[in-house]
């Protein structure tokens, strides 16, 4: 077993689940791969594991956040020190790993504290258009969870992120399983747990296959979404999920 | 005896039958059982004398009895749905931490198997 992790969450995805898995060997060959198959109705676990990934399926679709959690708790129930989430459309590239671990083991490594590091699309690298509405409801996230976080953050809904041992732990736990909220939300539970969250800038590329899974004239419903559970969030006590009993 | 005055005795009588026979065949929880149980007695005491409402209403200041049946009520089925919508997402949590577990049970399984 490797030191790192890397979790790819995915629902039928099985035309760009393979090349994700495939580049992700290619550009790292000290990881170990898990496609967590949130009840896919193609052949996402199948092409996944031919690709040379380890598959979790997920018994019925639990949601981006739900098939997250179960990254993490098999992140922390076999010890993995550093757990890397990418997610299986392609939008990713997987040779910009090392630079969120980089950032994610800088100042001395194993830190104490949870650690979190976002590779953050449109922070520099890389040409992709969003529509105006959703860039907008993105920019008003983004500045709420600079001001959380104390740190300058410009894309907090990416879910291509870096974790160290102890946000395992934290997010093993606790990582929210609202739909599409996700990413959100656990940044601000990790700010409230007194997580360090960090961001490096990537590119973003076309998705291999799929649509964006969130169409542009949603943009103010989800930013409304959003808005609530970051309120509830604020007012919210900590850790809802307790873990089961024999986890080790 | 008036036809109102039937029509709710029978309805309570249909209602309390109805949450036995769920009881005795174990459908319905205990712990919801005893609310709606509850809930028969006054029913029935006030469907047989619907003078006593009426001077229970009267005693706490309520010109118009059915008002004060129509609060009581409201009240409480708020709290009921309250309480059930607590419930349903509290099971709902519990579902998905189980179905987080099967997961993760069958992967282990599956390697334990092939290994």
């Amino acid at each position: 077993m490797r030191d790192v992790l890397v979790v790819i969450p995915a629902l039928n995805e099985e035309d760009s689940v393979g090349v994700v898995v495939k580049e992700t060997r290619a550009a790292l060959d000290d990881v170990d791969i898990l496609v967590v198959n949130d009840h896919s109705t193609d052949n996402t676990a199948a092409v996944a594991a031919a690709a040379g990934a380890d598959v979790v399926s997920n018994v019925f679709n639990l949601g981006v956040g739900g098939a997250m959690r179960v990254g993490f708790r098999y992140a922390a129930r076999r010890g993995y020190q550093t757990m890397v989430q990418v997610d299986g459309d392609g939008q990713h590239d997987p040779r910009e790993i090392p630079a969120l671990l980089a950032v994610l083991r800088a100042n001395g490594e194993p830190a104490t504290e949870a650690r979190v590091v976002i590779g953050a699309r449109w922070a520099g690298t890389g040409t992709f258009q969003v529509p105006r509405a959703r860039r907008w409801a993105m920019r008003m996230l983004a500045a709420y969870l600079t001001r959380l976080t104390g740190t300058r953050l410009t894309d907090v809904t990416s879910g291509f992120r870096a974790y160290n041992a102890p946000a395992i732990e934290l997010f093993a736990r606790t990582y929210p399983a609202e739909y599409l909220s996700d990413t959100v939300e656990s940044l601000v539970i990790a700010s409230r747990s007194g997580a360090q969250v960090a961001q490096v800038p990537v590119s973003m590329r076309v998705r291999h296959a799929g649509s964006p899974s969130q169409p542009a004239w949603r943009a103010v419903g989800y930013l409304i979404r959003v808005g609530l559970m970051l309120v509830l969030e604020v007012i919210r006590t900590r850790s809802r999920i307790p873990p089961p009993e024999e986890d080790r | 005896m008036s036809g109102v005055h039937i029509t709710a005795l029978v309805a309570c009588v249909v209602t309390v039958s109805v949450i036995i026979e769920l009881l005795r065949r174990r459908q319905l929880r205990d712990k919801y059982a005893s609310v709606w149980l509850i809930v028969c007695v006054p029913m029935i005491v006030f469907a047989v004398d619907p003078n006593l409402f009426n001077r229970l209403a009267h005693s706490l200041g309520v010109i118009n009895p059915p008002d004060l049946l129509t609060v009581v009520a409201a009240l409480f089925l708020l709290i009921v749905c309250v309480y059930l919508s607590w419930e349903v997402g509290r099971l709902e949590n519990k579902t998905r931490v189980l179905a987080e577990e099967v997961a993760l049970l069958r992967k282990e399984l599956e390697e334990a198997t092939t290994a």
